[in-house]
């Protein structure tokens, strides 16, 4: 796309932004307003970029959406079968736009937890602390809109040694056509606190609208987050997320990314584990057909000495559709005794179908273990022999191999009823064929 | 055991085949009747192992002569799946791992489909449950085993005793363990042979293709055959594996004199 191209775009979706929210609390005004500015220094990506060489997102320039609308036709009935069981505190985003009569919150108490501007007085200086602090927009134009447009958001803040026994569902669901959605996250854990949440991207519509998302995730000493995050929007959808982790001193992230939804989707997540003893578990699933393109960009950046990152992500690409996965990990030169593993495993279905998988080391410390590997190929001879040999016909065990490949990263989901939907979502694609 | 007016259960005539263009068997003869124990011995690179993929199915070796009369029917026509609902199984070497599925998920799944081909009924989860749980007494099995995925993280001992259970479960006309004693402790040895020893009746019939005479101490062949360059060079009672043990393969060679039957 030529530059003019971008740069009309870029600023169309700035000027679309009427009604600029002014807020009491000046260092958001003043974070919005670099964003602004960083989005004006811009462009969009091209697949000139390295970080874009796979994903032509040019398309995008046509698509010059509005910011969606904060109305709301949904009543709860119309989402009942998106909430989940297990989840207690449910926080609905509706293209973009906090909803408190869906969301239920029961855990007010215990935990920050709600829409963003209800904490900006009483949480002013926590909130700056952290706010747009991860997920930078410096030379992320992404990052740097969903922060110009920055409004609603989800927060969750668990104070010192609290442990949230039941997950926190975040539901962002798009209704609206030809819009550009911005959801956020926010979630502070602070020293030895736990918490589960899914972060979860549904549509209740079949027409194109573009998601651009970030999450920051801040760990304090001691604290454990599981982050599992299912984007299942529909297949028209561009969906644009960021997701920035930080770590300090033996804190512990789990996440598992699973990508089902998008006509293109990226997912970038960086991951820094800034103290000693800090330890991250990354799972990630791309699950796609058709014409659909899904790219994972990841860095894993481990700073300082003893760190842990385990990190395996799996694509099942059939059909034309076409899966990328760049995975960085960084061991800093003092980062000694750093053990990271990276396995980045590939099913094609068809013959059509494209995986583009980089496994990107950048070690500038001696003492560390790093083992990483990258398959790309069929299902194995052999293992279908074993299940033939066991009576099963030949597209019987291809089916339940192909779910097997899958389902082992959804089987390390700790939310039963999300576990069931996305195992069911796996079988209904395997054996679609 | 050998019993008198047994049906022929096998029958395998001048059976050639290859991989890759690689002719491995070169002409096996074998006869298997209901009741009876075969071991087929031989090194590394004899051919038993192709032999008994080469029985089940496997895609990658191509027959280029000789017959297969499984029960009279032509076994070599029917493809992997349909042999083992016809009531051939083949217990592997190197069992293969499957994330993600549960061990108790495929075993009824391989169940159910063998059943509903032979005219039965399915068993549903719980029913299923009770009648597997009944039968990993035989093989001294924990129940967790069920919960795992299929032998992803067993121990080889565990790995083998699943495939007996495999075979509990199929009651199978034909079983072809393939060095099922490769891997295992002394312990687990016992539990398997004493697991397979419970499964054998007049009915069907059992190969056990192996490397070592340590099995046949546990499940006692009626007949042994030697391999060599795929085919059988010698054949004879259970005292023929212990003769081997003793003199070893290389004795074989100057000794084809007492095969029954042609020599090369």
């Amino acid at each position: 796309m030529s530059e003019i191209a971008s740069n009309d775009y870029l600023e169309c979706l700035l000027k679309s932004w009427s009604i600029k929210p002014t807020e009491s609390q000046s260092w958001l005004n003043q974070l919005r307003s670099q964003a602004i500015d960083r989005v004006s220094a811009q462009k969009l990506p091209t697949k000139r970029d390295e970080e874009w060489r796979f994903t032509d997102i040019s398309s995008l320039t046509h698509l010059p959406y509005r910011p969606s609308q904060s109305e709301c036709a949904l009543q709860a009935s119309d989402i009942e079968h998106l909430y989940l069981n297990e989840a207690e505190n449910s926080l609905v985003f509706v293209d973009g736009h906090y909803s408190p009569e869906l969301s239920k919150i029961v855990d007010q108490a215990a935990l920050v937890i709600g829409n963003l501007p209800e904490f900006l007085s009483t949480h002013s200086a926590t909130l700056e602390c952290h706010l747009g602090q991860y997920a930078t927009f410096e030379n992320n134009v992404f990052s740097a809109l969903n922060t110009a447009f920055l409004r609603d958001a989800a927060l969750i803040l668990v104070p010192k040694n609290v442990s949230v026994t039941r997950p926190i569902h975040l539901l962002f669901i798009a209704t609206q056509q030809e819009v550009t959605s911005y959801p956020r996250c926010l979630l502070i854990g602070e020293t030895g606190s736990n918490v589960t949440i899914i972060e979860d991207y549904v549509a209740l519509q079949d027409a194109t609208y573009i998601t651009n998302s970030v999450t920051e995730i801040s760990l304090a000493a001691n604290a454990h987050a599981r982050h599992i995050r299912v984007q299942r929007e529909n297949t028209h959808a561009f969906h644009f997320a960021n997701c920035a982790v930080s770590l300090a001193h033996a804190s512990h992230y789990q996440s598992a990314s699973i990508s089902l939804g998008s006509h293109i989707s990226r997912y970038n997540l960086d991951v820094r584990l800034l103290d000693e003893a800090a330890e991250c578990i990354i799972d990630g699933l791309t699950l796609i057909s058709d014409r659909q393109l899904a790219d994972t960009h990841t860095c894993i950046d481990h700073v300082k000495p003893s760190g842990t990152s385990h990190q395996q992500h799996k694509c099942i690409v059939d059909d034309s559709a076409h899966a990328v996965f760049n995975g960085k990990i960084i061991v800093r030169p003092h980062a000694q005794r750093t053990n990271s593993s990276q396995s980045s495993r590939n099913l094609l279905l068809s013959s059509a179908a494209q995986i583009d998988t980089k496994p990107q080391l950048e070690i500038f410390a001696d003492d560390v273990k790093c083992a990483h590997g990258a398959t790309v190929g069929q299902l194995e001879q052999e293992e279908i022999f074993y299940l033939e040999s066991r009576g099963l016909s030949e597209l019987a065990a291809r089916n339940l191999l192909t779910y097997a490949f899958g389902a082992e990263i959804i089987s390390r989901i700790p939310v039963t009823s999300l576990r069931q939907q996305l195992e069911q979502a796996v079988l209904n694609q395997t054996q679609g064929k | 055991m050998i019993y008198e007016n047994s049906t022929t259960i096998l029958s395998v005539q001048g059976l050639h085949a290859s991989i890759n263009g690689t002719e491995i068997l070169k002409g096996m003869d074998l006869t298997v009747k209901s009741g009876e124990i075969h071991a087929i011995m031989g090194l590394n690179g004899s051919g038993k192992s192709t032999f008994a993929k080469v029985l089940a199915g496997h895609s990658a070796y191509e027959v280029t002569a000789g017959s297969v009369q499984f029960e009279g029917k032509n076994l070599l026509e029917l493809p992997p799946e349909e042999r083992a609902r016809a009531g051939v199984f083949l217990a592997f070497q190197y069992p293969i791992e499957i994330p993600g599925v549960a061990n108790t998920q495929f075993l009824r799944l391989a169940y159910n489909t063998v059943q509903t081909q032979r005219g039965r009924e399915e068993l549903d989860p719980l029913e299923f449950d009770d009648f597997v749980r009944e039968k990993m007494k035989l093989l001294d099995m924990k129940p967790d085993f069920l919960d795992r995925s299929v032998n992803e993280g067993f121990s080889g001992g565990e790995k083998k005793r699943n495939e007996i259970l495999q075979m509990a479960l199929l009651e199978p006309k034909l079983s072809i363990l393939d060095e099922t004693d490769s891997g295992l402790d002394i312990d687990a040895l016992k539990i398997v042979a004493n697991g397979v020893n419970q499964l054998t009746n007049k009915n069907n019939a059992t190969i056990l293709v192996t490397h070592y005479q340590r099995l046949l101490d546990y499940i006692v062949p009626d007949y042994v055959h030697v391999m060599q360059a795929g085919r059988i060079v010698m054949t004879g009672g259970k005292e023929l594996a212990l003769e081997l043990e003793t003199r070893g393969y290389d004795w074989i060679s100057t000794n084809k004199h007492s095969i029954a039957g042609e020599v090369a």
